[in-house]
């Protein structure tokens, strides 16, 4: 790797300063695109499961548990690291140290992957908003998707037999969100939340009353929300509470780390991460609040009990809803709101998703923006189109999406958290920088989640979704298929991300262009400078980020390191 | 609706969005520019 020099010693000579990175243009312009980001498929049809099937109206203790232990705290780690090293995550982790760009790479190809099967499921919302207008599905929800929608094979096995009504859906997703991400971050990704998010609360808004106006809806919020006390204390419970909170919220896979890059660098990141964690909670309670008046009411309508009719996924959306849809009076406006919400709220999320790839090519090669997207869009496009608009496409997504949520997120997220808490003994620098620019002071509690309840909480859902999968497979896919689409995919993600960091990065990437400031607020606060050092600086001394050589001591002398130097 | 499913629903209600009401106080009291330990002036960002 070539080598350039790095900056100037602290104070030796003027600052260089970040000039290319784009930036949100405000905290809310970020706060909503964070929203967005965490806003998705999850909130509306995942949570409602889980708290039913956790516990009901007590699985909010262990969700509040999990939201404030954990959910809180990795969004601010997510963001320190994204606001600290401005970057995304393979130069951000590359500026915490030369050898954990991996990570970030790791990162980053979890979220091509996730993206390229997401956009088949707004295609999905996409028809089935239209579908809701004729309640094209007749008698047989379940059916009409299979068979007649997504048309499934029956052999397995991957085949290029195009679907059209889900190939041009999922060829317009495409063609907007390049669009959309081609017009950069504040005309493009910040603008498709400001838009998409009050739209989406609105119309959920009034699909929760349509819905509680339903007969039976109070049914469905009885089971919803009666508490079974003895769940608290069965340990799967609890784990559930923080798979949900950790899925639904974005963190852990360079969603936040990629969206904090672009914050200026004076913001209130702690301030701004509540707001952005109470309104995903916020939004699932809303959620779960709509679809179990919906589920009442169909359980009404057919005479059967809440736990003959609870679904979630893929279930919920596509066979359930149709089904109520056709009963409920006000059916196609139950349906238009539902899927057009499903569509707004996925697609938000996929932006984000995206991005971290944009990102990381755009930083790594230097690339502009327009260049960047339809490069690395355009080509997500083509697979996604060629993967997942056949005939052969939900199976394949069934088993990537569990696969790369089990083993990738979950996975990169341990990985990142250990090796900043543990490996690298970071968390002080963390903190110290969050309480640097922000209002919600943290401290030792802080340390704690991070360092030892998410590790733990992470360490047991990834070993315990390991055994199960390796002992029973998955669903009813032959062992190749598993073996193929499932492990053999989140395993060769993990060997790409470590060939990708060995590229050298090119000389216009921002890792050679683009310098941390050193007259920032990015530096250590003076307090804490001081206690550590045992003597009073003249100035702040800031930790300086050179083009090659990932974190550079001000004092070249290793014997003359000190801890208050090494990052975060 | 059961009294104690409205109990549960209501404390669900209060906790999270009242959360948020209180997270979206603090964060309009607290400006970018004078949150935080650091007093620097940060300048131009662009």
């Amino acid at each position: 790797m070539s080598s350039t020099s790095a900056p100037a010693r602290s104070g030796a000579g003027p600052a260089r300063k970040m000039s290319g990175r784009e930036e949100f243009a405000g905290r809310w312009a970020f706060i909503l695109a964070a929203i967005g980001s965490a806003v998705g498929l999850g909130n509306i049809w995942r949570f409602p499961y889980i708290a039913y099937e956790n516990g009901g109206g007590a699985f909010i203790i262990p969700y509040l548990v999990a939201l404030l232990t954990a959910g809180i705290p990795l969004l601010f780690f997510d963001y320190a690291i994204g606001h600290r090293f401005r970057g995304s995550p393979p130069l951000s982790f590359r500026r915490l140290s030369r050898w954990t760009e991996s990570i970030g790479w790791w990162q980053v190809l979890i979220c091509l992957v996730i993206g390229v099967y997401y956009a088949a499921i707004i295609a999905w919302a996409i028809m089935y908003t239209w579908f809701s207008t004729t309640k094209a599905w007749g008698d047989d929800p379940a059916t009409f998707l299979t068979q007649e929608h997504l048309q499934v094979a029956e052999d397995v096995a991957p085949n290029l037999d195009i679907v059209p009504g889900v190939f041009w859906p999922m060829l317009v997703v495409w063609v907007i969100i390049i669009l959309v991400m081609g017009f950069g971050v504040r005309r493009g990704v910040a603008m498709a939340s400001l838009i998409s998010i009050p739209v989406l609360v609105l119309m959920f808004l009034v699909l929760v009353v349509v819905a509680l106006t339903l007969p039976g809806a109070t049914e469905g919020l009885n089971a919803l929300f009666t508490p079974n006390w003895a769940a608290l204390a069965d340990p799967g419970v609890w784990i559930a509470a923080y798979g949900q909170i950790f899925f639904s919220l974005s963190v852990g896979f360079g969603i936040m780390i990629t969206y904090a890059s672009y914050l200026k660098k004076r913001t209130n990141l702690t301030g701004s991460g509540l707001v952005v964690g109470f309104s995903n909670s916020g939004f699932e309670i809303l959620a779960g609040i709509g679809v179990f008046s919906a589920l009442g009411f169909m359980a009404q309508a057919s005479g059967v009990q809440i736990a003959d009719v609870v679904e979630s996924g893929i279930g919920l959306a596509f066979i359930a809803f149709p089904a109520i849809i056709s009963e409920a009076p006000m059916g196609a406006l139950i349906g238009v709101l539902f899927f057009g919400s499903l569509v707004l709220a996925g697609f938000t999320s996929l932006i984000s998703i995206l991005e971290v790839v944009v990102s990381a090519v755009k930083d790594k090669m230097g690339w502009g923006r327009w260049t960047t997207v339809l490069v690395v869009v355009g080509l997500s496009a083509v697979v996604s189109l060629a993967m997942f608009s056949t005939t052969s496409g939900l199976n394949l997504l069934d088993i990537t999406d569990a696969f790369v949520n089990s083993f990738g997120i979950v996975g990169a997220a341990l990985v990142s958290v250990l090796v900043v808490a543990a490996v690298l003994g970071l968390l002080d620098r963390m903190v110290a920088h969050l309480n640097s620019v922000s209002s919600f002071r943290l401290g030792a509690l802080f340390k704690v989640m991070v360092g030892v309840i998410m590790p733990i909480v992470l360490a047991y859902t990834f070993l315990s979704d390991f055994i199960a999968k390796l002992n029973d497979g998955y669903g009813e896919f032959p062992a190749w298929f598993v073996n193929t689409f499932g492990w053999g995919m989140v395993l060769s993600l993990v060997v790409l991300a470590v060939l990708l960091s060995l590229i050298p990065w090119s000389k216009k990437s921002n890792l050679h262009q683009e310098h941390l400031d050193d007259d920032s607020p990015f530096v250590e606060h003076e307090s804490l400078n001081r206690r550590r050092r045992g003597r009073t600086p003249d100035r702040l001394e800031p930790v300086t980020v050179s083009a090659d050589e990932g974190w550079t001591e001000p004092d070249a002398d290793p014997a003359h390191r000190s801890d208050s130097q090494k990052g975060l | 609706m059961d009294p104690i499913a409205i109990v549960m629903m209501i404390i669900a209600i209060l906790t999270v969005w009242g959360g948020l009401a209180l997270s979206l106080v603090h964060l309009k009291r607290h400006p970018d520019e004078e949150s935080g330990d650091t007093t620097i002036s940060t300048g131009p960002t662009t």
